[in-house]
C-alpha cells in the first residue's frame, strides 16, 4: 500500500563515465565527503502553484534541504554552506562551471529541478562527480506534491547508494514508543514517524501500556504487546487500515514479538507458570508452533534474514545470555561468553552479525558479535541504553538510552539514538514527546 | 490424595527452606548497613501496603532472582491465611522488575517472580483459581530513583485484590 502511495517515474539516463568518489563506510568516517547541494531551481510559476498546494515558499529549496541533512546526519558526507557557491541553481543543472564547485572544495555536486505539471511534482537531479567534471548519475521522477519529502529521501538515497556501492536508508520510517508522565506511571504510546523525525503520527492513545513494536518485512504491519484490558499480548496492527487483533490464543502472557523474514509468522515468547519459551504463529493458517521448551527464560526471539535461524536470550546458564538455534528449535547452541549478561539479540539485515545489548559492572553498552559469537565489538557506553534495531542496509543501529534521575527521583528521560556499525556518529533522533523501542522499517521505495 | 498432595508440597517447601537457609546465612554476613537492605533484598517497609491488619502486600527480590526470602514466606503466608479466612476474594499478583535489564527479560522475570509467589500461596491451600498472575516488568515502578535501594524496592511482587 505505502508502495503506491508514491508512483515514481524513473527515467535514468545511463553513465559511462567512470566513478572516480569513492566513500568507504566500512571504517569510521572522519574526514567525510565535501558535498554541494545545490537547491533544486524552480520556475516562478511553479513556485507559486506548490506555495499554494504545500504551504511551503520554495519547495526546491525544502527538498534540498532534506538532501542535505541526510547526508550530513549520515556521517559520511559534509554538505558545504550554500553562501560559499558561486553558481546559480538553474544553470549549475544545465552544466556546472566544475573549477567553481572545485574552487570550494566539493567533491560533488547536487543539482536539479522541480517543475509543477498536471497538479504533480516532477523532479529531476543530477549527481556531478567535480574532480572529474563529469556527470554521474541523473533521475527524474512525478509524483503527488504532498510526497515532497519522501522526494527528497529518494533523492538521499540514490546519491548514498551512488557514492557507496550500497543501497540507502533514508526513504524509511521509525515505529517506537512515545512516553510521556512520571516515571512511576508512564503513559505510552504508538508512534511513527520518517527517519528523519518528520511527519510523526501517534497511532494509539495511551489508554494502555504499549512496548516493543516491529514492523514487518513490507512496513505495513506491525507487531507489538499491549495490555489491553489488563492482558499482556501481542497484537496485530495494520498501518493503513488502523485494525488490530490479538495473535493467537494463549493462557498467558505473550511478548518479544517480531515477524519472520518472509512476514508470514509471529515468533514471540510465550510465559506461562514462571518460564518463557519461544513460539512462533502461522498468520495464514493461525497454527502455533512450540519452538524451546526448558524451565529457563527464552525470550527476544529474532531470525536470521534467510529465516533458517533463530537468534534469542535465555538465562539456562544461570544468567542471560544469547543463544542460535535452527528455526525449528534444534542444534540450540550458547554464542556469548563475555563479561556480563546479553540480552535483546537482533540479526543484521546481511546476515553476517548479531546487534545486542550488554550488561557489565553497571555499565550498558550497544554492541555487535558475529553469529558464532566471536568478534564482539561494543560501540557505546551508558547508564542505560537497550533494543538495537537494524537500519535496513545494515549500517546503522537505533536504540534508546534511558538517564539517571537525580537523588529526588528527578530527571528521567528517555531518548532515540543511532549510531554506525563503525562506532562513530552517535546521534539523537529527536522527538516530540519522550521515545523508546524504536523499529526501523525497511527502505520504502526501491 | 489431598493429604498426599499436602505432604508433597510440605517437602517442596522443607526442601526450599533448607536451600534458602544456606543462601540466607550467606548473605547475613554481608548484611546490609543501610538496614532497609539485606543483601540487595529490600527488608523495609516504605512501600509495603496492607492487605488486612498484619498482612502485607508484597514481597521483594535479589537482582535477577525469584527466590522467596525468609521474611517473604512469612508475609505470603499471612496473606494465605487471609484469603482462607475470605474465601470470596480472588487475588492478582503483580510482578515486577528493576529498571537496570532489558525490558522482554523483565516481563518474562516479573512473571517469574509472581509465579514464585503463587506457587508458595498455592502450598498453603490456596486454588490456583483464585490466583491471576500479571507481570509489569520494569514498566511500573514504585520508587523512580536510580540507586541501589530504589531498584530493591521495585523487584517486587504485589498482591492485589481482584475483586
Amino acid at each position: 500500500m505505502i508502495k503506491k502511495i508514491i508512483t515514481l517515474f524513473l527515467i535514468l539516463i545511463p553513465i559511462n563515465s567512470y566513478a572516480l568518489i569513492e566513500v568507504d563506510i566500512t571504517r569510521g568516517n572522519l574526514d567525510p565527503l565535501p558535498v554541494a547541494v545545490s537547491p533544486l531551481s524552480i520556475d516562478e510559476q511553479s513556485r507559486k502553484s506548490f506555495e499554494k498546494a504545500l504551504k511551503k515558499k520554495n519547495i526546491g529549496e525544502e527538498i534540498s534541504s532534506i538532501v542535505e541533512n541526510n547526508l550530513s546526519t549520515s556521517g559520511l558526507f559534509n554538505p558545504l554552506s550554500k553562501e560559499a557557491f558561486l553558481q546559480a541553481p538553474d544553470i549549475a543543472n544545465l552544466k556546472p562551471r566544475f573549477e567553481d564547485w572545485n574552487l570550494i572544495k566539493a567533491q560533488a555536486l547536487i543539482t536539479g529541478k522541480v517543475n509543477y505539471v498536471d497538479d504533480k511534482l516532477r523532479v529531476e537531479f543530477r549527481l556531478w562527480d567535480v574532480l572529474a567534471a563529469k556527470e554521474m548519475m541523473a533521475l527524474a521522477f512525478t509524483t503527488v506534491p504532498s510526497n515532497w519529502r519522501r522526494v527528497g529521501h529518494i533523492i538521499s538515497d540514490k546519491v548514498y547508494e551512488r557514492l557507496t556501492g550500497e543501497k540507502g536508508y533514508f526513504d524509511t520510517r521509525i515505529i517506537y514508543v512515545a512516553e510521556e508522565g512520571p516515571k512511576t506511571q508512564r503513559i505510552k504510546k504508538l508512534a511513527i514517524m520518517d527517519q528523519d523525525g518528520f511527519n510523526n503520527k501517534f497511532l494509539t492513545l495511551g489508554n494502555e501500556l504499549v512496548l516493543t513494536p516491529r514492523f514487518n518485512p513490507t512496513s505495513q504491519m506491525v507487531t507489538y504487546l499491549s495490555y489491553f484490558k489488563n492482558l499482556p499480548r501481542v497484537y496485530l496492527l495494520d498501518i493503513e487500515t488502523g485494525t488490530q487483533e490479538v495473535v493467537g490464543d494463549f493462557p498467558g502472557m505473550t511478548f518479544a514479538p517480531r515477524f519472520s523474514p518472509d512476514g508470514k509468522k509471529i515468533i514471540m515468547s510465550f510465559a506461562k507458570d514462571g518460564k518463557s519459551d519461544i513460539y512462533t504463529m502461522d498468520l495464514e493458517n493461525r497454527i502455533v508452533e512450540r519452538i524451546t521448551n526448558h524451565p529457563s527464560i527464552d525470550t527476544s526471539p529474532s531470525y536470521s534474514p534467510d529465516g533458517k535461524f533463530i537468534t534469542f536470550n535465555s538465562d539456562r546458564s544461570g544468567y542471560q545470555q544469547i543463544y542460535i538455534m535452527k528455526s525449528d528449535g534444534s542444534n540450540v547452541k550458547r554464542i556469548s561468553f563475555g563479561n556480563g549478561l546479553y540480552g535483546t539479540p537482533v540479526w543484521s539485515p546481511r546476515g553476517d552479525l548479531i546487534a545486542f545489548t550488554k550488561l557489565h559492572k553497571g555499565k550498558f553498552y550497544i554492541g555487535v558479535m558475529r553469529t558464532d559469537g566471536k568478534g564482539e565489538r561494543l560501540l557505546t557506553e551508558n547508564y542505560y541504553q537497550e533494543a538495537p534495531s537494524w537500519s535496513p542496509n545494515g549500517r546503522v543501529l537505533i536504540f534508546y538510552r534511558e538517564t539517571k534521575t537525580n537523588d529526588k527521583g528527578e530527571g528521567f528521560t528517555a531518548k532515540l539514538w543511532s549510531i554506525d556499525l563503525t562506532g562513530y556518529n552517535e546521534r539523537q533522533i529527536k522527538t516530540p514527546t519522550d521515545a523508546s523501542d524504536p523499529s526501523w522499517s525497511s527502505l520504502l521505495s526501491n | 490424595m489431598i493429604l498426599s498432595k499436602i505432604f508433597k508440597n510440605t517437602l517442596i517447601v522443607l526442601t526450599a527452606c533448607i536451600v534458602l537457609s544456606a543462601c540466607a546465612t550467606k548473605k547475613e554476613i554481608a548484611s546490609d548497613i543501610k538496614g532497609s537492605m539485606q543483601g540487595d533484598v529490600y527488608t523495609g517497609t516504605d512501600t509495603v501496603e496492607y492487605l488486612a491488619e498484619g498482612v502485607p502486600d508484597r514481597v521483594f527480590f535479589a537482582t535477577n532472582e525469584s527466590i522467596l526470602t525468609t521474611a517473604s514466606r512469612e508475609t505470603l503466608r499471612a496473606q494465605a491465611a487471609w484469603m482462607r479466612k475470605n474465601s470470596s476474594i480472588n487475588v492478582v499478583l503483580e510482578g515486577h522488575a528493576d529498571e537496570r535489564g532489558t525490558r522482554e527479560y523483565n516481563l518474562a522475570l516479573g512473571e517469574r517472580r509472581a509465579n514464585a509467589a503463587k506457587d508458595y500461596l498455592m502450598t498453603y491451600g490456596i486454588s490456583s483459581d483464585r490466583i491471576t498472575v500479571l507481570s509489569y516488568g520494569k514498566e511500573r515502578p514504585v520508587d523512580s530513583g536510580s540507586n541501589p535501594l530504589s531498584w530493591s524496592k521495585n523487584r517486587r511482587s504485589v498482591t492485589v485484590k481482584a475483586n
